[in-house]
């Protein structure tokens, strides 16, 4: 795709007047860091705040036809619990293949609609293939309604609540997963207390016509820097989040992926989604392979695509993600690994041109996650 | 007298051991650099052959040998400081010492004149 094919999002012009290093992704010219330089975006965003554009992502409404539950119908695909969703509520889901490999990770809202509607975010990369999917699958029965006017930006660390706040005290009622409509600066926003960084923070979809303004007066606070999609990588990755189409493709299922939480208790028990035998007998006998932490004993970072090898030098799986950690001081990286060397310190080692370097697995997330949980 | 590379290596020195690093232009186009590979000494390479490699945050990459010669001591400081590639990319920052097979390879090269007119061609 040539430069002159690629999308902008409503926040262009204040990404380039920002100094933004604008690159391709997913189909849109996007900043993949700013004058702050990666470290330091990332850091800044671990000790104060950061603001994401992520509107390159597919933001979406869907609604029954014929008056059921919205939620209900998904979980054919979708093995989380979203028929129990409460209005307000919000959980990540794994959208299946008829294999049981995960075609995407998604979120899904409950909107206060009295028809049950659901506001659903997609990655941006797979927007137009997971919308046909459900499409295609569900015509007659479910209606989806892109979102293509609004802009989507994430602001994260643990100073989101407080610049947020500035301009609507009432987020801070809100706790991890939970999502609302709010009126900021005079345009109604869905903000949802979710995000990508392993941090507190929150997505505000936003009309595009308002996006502009409201990320500039965001950032009069002084404790928030725009953030690109460098630190983006590096953040989700010390978090130990996946990333679709890298860490996780329509191959793998949830539970090689580490993504078994995503299955409800009761969907478990029920089995009532796609491939579930072959998902369930994965969660009672154990994956053949699965999705490990892994650090690298030196300082030479593994990148996506590095083998991994036993002590003896046989190849027995690939790096999916891998870089640097500037929180965590060192490189880390993410793979899959037979089900012997799953074990935490269990020692390997990654091929890096041509040479192998000591490394062991380790659990994850490399950084501890902090949300803001509901107080027990 | 220091000379240039298009791919943003500088060289300096006049006799036969010259020292090799990367331009201010290049350690500011990876970023931050948080790792680098060295070549061993007494390896020896042949013009464009890769000698090293710079990881930054984003990605590696390739530093090839800007002459033929025989590697003669590297720059240890980098193991522990990487930062050093940004902070000082034409003094602490060199990566290291080669001896030339030729030293009138060196005329082949740009001088600063040359290079900061490649340099400003690219922007």
């Amino acid at each position: 795709m040539s430069v002159d094919e690629l999308l902008t999002t409503p926040l262009y012009d204040l990404h380039v007047a920002a100094g933004g290093k604008m690159v391709p992704f997913a189909g849109y010219s996007m900043p993949v860091q700013y004058p702050l330089g990666i470290m330091k975006e990332h850091l800044h965003t671990r000790e104060k705040a950061g603001l994401f554009d992520v509107s390159h992502m597919g933001q979406c409404y869907i609604r029954s036809t014929d008056g059921s539950d919205p939620a209900k119908t998904l979980e054919e695909i979708m093995p989380g619990a979203l028929a129990v969703l409460k209005p307000g509520k919000m959980r990540l889901t794994v959208l299946l293949n008829d294999d049981g490999g995960i075609e995407d990770d998604l979120m899904i809202a409950r909107t206060f609609e009295s028809e049950g509607t659901l506001f659903v975010v997609v990655n941006g990369a797979c927007k137009e293939k997971d919308f046909s999917i459900i499409e295609e699958r569900f015509a007659g029965r479910l209606v989806l309604e892109p979102l293509a006017d609004r802009a989507l930006l994430a602001l994260q660390g643990p100073r989101a609540e407080a610049v947020l706040a500035e301009l609507a005290p009432e987020v801070k009622d809100m706790v991890f997963m939970e999502t609302t409509m709010i009126t900021l600066e005079g345009t109604v926003c869905w903000v949802s207390r979710c995000g990508y960084t392993g941090e507190d923070g929150f997505e505000i979809s936003v009309p595009e016509a308002d996006a502009p303004a409201f990320a500039q007066r965001l950032l009069r606070h002084a404790d928030l820097e725009w953030i690109g999609l460098g630190a983006r990588d590096s953040l989700r990755l010390e978090a130990g989040l996946c990333l679709s189409g890298h860490d996780f493709d329509g191959s793998i299922t949830p539970v090689e992926a580490g993504l078994a939480f995503t299955l409800g208790k009761k969907r478990r028990e029920a089995g009532d989604f796609i491939a579930s035998e072959r998902i369930l007998s994965q969660l009672q006998d154990g994956p053949d392979k699965s999705l490990v932490g892994i650090v690298p004993v030196g300082r030479a970072p593994a990148r996506e695509g590095a083998e991994i090898a036993d002590l003896d030098g046989n190849i027995i799986g690939t790096v999916t993600s891998g870089g640097f950690g500037p929180t965590f001081g060192g490189p880390v990286a993410r793979g899959y690994v037979p089900k012997a060397f799953t074990e935490e310190g269990t020692e390997i080692q990654l091929m890096i041109r041509g040479k192998a370097h000591p490394a062991k697995v380790v659990a994850t997330p490399f950084v501890p996650q902090r949300y803001k949980r509901k107080q027990a | 007298m220091t000379k240039f590379t298009e791919d943003h290596e500088w060289i300096d020195g006049d006799g036969d051991v010259v020292t090799v690093g990367i331009t201010d232009y290049a350690q500011n186009a990876l970023g931050d650099v948080v790792f680098v590979e060295l070549p061993e000494v007494g390896g020896t390479f042949s013009k464009g052959d890769e000698v090293a490699v710079v990881e930054s945050v984003k990605a590696a990459s390739e530093v090839y040998a800007p002459l033929d010669g025989e590697i003669v001591e590297i720059n240890d400081a980098l193991e522990g400081e990487p930062g050093l590639v940004n902070s000082s990319p034409t003094e602490g920052g060199w990566f290291f010492k080669i001896k030339l097979n030729n030293t009138s390879d060196l005329d082949g090269l740009m001088d600063k004149a040359a290079y900061d007119a490649h340099v400003a061609g690219l922007d």
